[in-house]
């Protein structure tokens, strides 16, 4: 396999976890207009509910490929239990106030959320690196990949399409869309826009804790992981624009092909590079790459 | 009843003064404590690795200290009778805090002395500071050999071997076992700490393997999580040895996913600091790897009496056995025992100033569960010790990774002398190395 393919391959495996994680940053974004940097704790619980999980699956004699299964689940509860806690119990009460606040408010949370987890799992790591090897290897050319990284790509291209239906091609889409083009108007024309906005924060973390939790297997789940994802997830919504789904992908894929080439090509330069690919997208389209059509108010 | 004369009043009143301004005295005495900052990762991703550990360590040792259970010379109660009444503080959130923070420890919480730090570049920020402020400051594990070499220090110790001795060890175990090595692959964090060792190793391998040519040379960043890439252009670059100054959560990943696509069985890992990941990752840990423990710690380190107690204490205390940074710690806490009390003994047994601790422990040496410390370099601020390499291999019968044909190096066939730079000694092909 030559390198191009490599660096082809090595660039959407790495997207691919990208993906999922900042598809969740940007629907927040793009429904409730907030630039969320409590995303990244959500996928470190999602990961730390999924290590215990599988950890458990596995005492209890579960076969590890089935605990696939328990890792969505994993993120499932983690939205289910934090997301209308955060929505309705605090981020609601300063939706009139400046966005800039809101920014704090998200950041206040992070920390708080970072806290929290260090009470409830400490700071020794969790493993779950059975279910990473339960997928067999694949082998391309002279290199094998481990079918657990080709199955993100799946599950990667899967969230991806099912968010791009759900809003382009449904009834509920339609909505959400009216919300996100002007909520004042879909809410005099009866859309309950808080419901609206309870739905897409409980979609935003479903999708970090699904990132955190699909992310567990191959790594040790412990303290320090929410900072990292967070970084360069933003680096991604701002090159495809936020609150863009396709943008999201499109980010995904610059930032995964250009960290691939850097490693392969420049290895010193590796976080470097995700940056200046950045600015030079900036230079020429400042709101990103499908930045969206603003309604100007009259 | 003898009245006394005036002048023998005037005495008797005198002695009586002083007895009194004694009894006065007394309390105060017996109440004085040594306040000890102590600073380690409490949080972030080296708490599990390094900070807690170590942390875990000085709870142990301090509480046999105060309680005058240590063994021999260490068993005075405290430091000279002084209580020692620790101040824990978390390292996590970068140089600029913790600048910040030993500030605040020195002159708000009015410690001491200050034993601390892991990260080398928090050692960098860090040490120009407790100078500035004349105050006692013992790095405790930090590796960058930069602090003493490139900067000179009155107040600033580090009671353990800088990286050089971690990376030469390694090399030298390589060549005593006539492993082959025509080419071999490396990846390091990109910061102080992994360039260091990286260019540490490069440069002993120049020496003892002359022409073996570096391949893939991978350098990503600290807590990069996912090195999908990296494994891949380590797949794509076969050499005979991986060299690695990995540690932590970045170790623990990186040999999760390098390990499931089959790159340690094509070129051996060569690790500096992983002993501390053993317990944890267990028989994920490749067989046959090659590590060092940054010191003869934990499984290697040496049979002792004062080895014994401290795996005694630390193993019953925490239900896991001591690795490499509760090493660091402990030595660093012996150390500083000895020297506060060389210093109260030079002092009429009052609790030492910065000035008088430092020139205690200046120079001087002290046995350490890991063998000798001595403070040979940075004019004698710099310690040196032994240390020792070896290979894994998972023990099913015990359910823990053992290391086994381990080879001990004595400190001064790794470290280099007192009148060099580690760059320049590597460069020069090591000479004086007494091995």
């Amino acid at each position: 396999m030559n390198l191009a393919l490599t660096i082809f391959f090595d660039g959407i495996t790495y997207a691919s976890w990208l993906f999922i994680v900042a598809l969740g940053l940007t629907l927040v974004f793009g429904v409730l207009k907030i630039l969320n940097i409590a995303h990244g704790s959500f996928y470190a619980v999602g990961a730390y509910a999924g290590a215990s999980l599988v950890a458990w699956l596995v005492s209890m004699k579960v076969a590890p490929a089935l605990s696939v299964v328990a890792l969505v689940l994993a993120a499932a509860g983690v939205a289910a239990l934090l997301a209308p806690l955060t929505e309705r119990g605090l981020l609601r009460m300063f939706y009139a106030r400046d966005e800039v606040l809101l920014v704090l408010v998200t950041y206040a949370l992070f920390l708080i959320l970072e806290d929290v987890t260090k009470l409830l799992w400490g700071v020794h790591p969790y493993y779950a690196a059975d279910t990473y090897q339960a997928f067999g290897n694949v082998t391309l050319g002279p290199l094998t990949y481990v079918g657990y990284d080709l199955m993100l790509v799946f599950v990667a291209v899967a969230c991806g399409a099912l968010s791009w239906w759900v809003l382009n091609r449904t009834r509920h889409g339609k909505i959400v869309s009216a919300v996100i083009h002007n909520a004042e108007v879909a809410g005099s024309m009866g859309v309950n826009v808080s419901r609206v906005y309870t739905w897409a924060f409980v979609a935003g973390v479903f999708l970090a804790a699904l990132g955190g939790a699909l992310t567990a297997p191959m790594i040790s789940v412990q303290p320090g992981l929410s900072v990292g994802v967070i970084v360069v997830s933003f680096a991604v919504v701002i090159i495809g624009g936020l609150g863009s789904i396709e943008g999201a992908a499109l980010g995904a894929l610059v930032v995964g092909l250009a960290r691939a080439a850097s490693v392969h090509l420049f290895p010193a330069a590796e976080l470097f590079s995700i940056y200046v690919v950045m600015a030079i997208i900036l230079v020429f389209r400042p709101e990103g790459v499908f930045q969206r059509v603003q309604a100007r108010k009259i | 009843m003898r009245i006394p004369s005036s002048r023998s009043r005037r005495a008797w009143r005198g002695a009586v003064a002083a007895a009194g301004l004694a009894l006065a005295a007394l309390p105060a005495l017996a109440q004085e404590t040594f306040r000890l900052g102590i600073v380690s990762f409490l949080s972030g991703q080296a708490a599990e690795s390094f900070g807690v550990p170590a942390v875990n360590g000085a709870k142990v040792v301090l509480d046999a200290f105060n309680n005058g259970k240590a063994p021999a010379p260490y068993n005075k109660v405290g430091f000279g009778g002084m209580k020692i009444e620790p101040v824990y503080l978390d390292e996590n959130g970068g140089a600029t805090k913790q600048v910040q923070e030993l500030r605040n420890l020195y002159e708000r919480e009015k410690v001491d002395a200050v034993v601390g730090y892991v990260g080398s570049g928090d050692c960098l920020a860090v040490a120009p500071v407790a100078e500035e402020m004349k105050k006692f400051l013992i790095l405790y594990d930090c590796g960058t050999p930069r602090i003493f070499e490139d900067g000179k220090y009155n107040y600033v110790f580090r009671t353990a071997s800088h990286a050089a001795m971690d990376n030469v060890a390694l090399a030298r175990y390589l060549k005593s076992r006539n492993v082959k090595v025509e080419k071999f692959n490396m990846i390091h964090q990109d910061y102080a700490w992994g360039q260091d060792s990286r260019k540490d190793f490069m440069l002993a391998m120049e020496h003892l393997y002359k022409g073996a040519k570096v391949d893939a040379d991978l350098l990503p960043k600290f807590g990069a999580g996912q090195y999908g890439t990296e494994v891949s252009a380590l797949l794509g670059k076969p050499a005979d040895i991986l060299h690695s100054s990995l540690w932590g959560g970045d170790l623990q990943a990186f040999v999760l996913q390098a390990g499931a696509r089959g790159v340690f069985q094509k070129q051996t890992p060569v690790l500096s600091a992983a002993d501390h990941v053993l317990p944890g990752l267990g028989e994920k840990f490749p067989n046959g790897a090659i590590i060092g423990a940054r010191g003869a710690y934990g499984l290697m380190s040496p049979k002792s009496a004062l080895n014994d107690w401290w795996w005694d204490i630390y193993s019953k205390a925490y239900n896991v056995y001591p690795v490499q940074a509760p090493y660091r710690m402990v030595q660093a806490l012996l150390g500083l025992k000895l020297a506060a009390e060389k210093a109260m003994a030079a002092n009429g047994g009052k609790k030492p100033t910065p000035e008088q601790l430092a020139a205690a422990l200046k120079g001087s040496s002290w046995e350490s569960p890991a063998g000798t410390i001595r403070m040979a370099l940075g004019d004698g601020h710099q310690a040196i010790q032994d240390t020792a390499i070896g290979r894994t291999r998972w023990d099913p019968a015990k359910k823990m990774v053992a290391i086994e044909d381990i080879q001990r190096f004595p400190a001064e066939c790794v470290n280099p002398p007192a009148n060099m730079k580690t760059e320049d000694w590597l460069k020069a092909g090591m000479p004086g190395a007494k091995c």
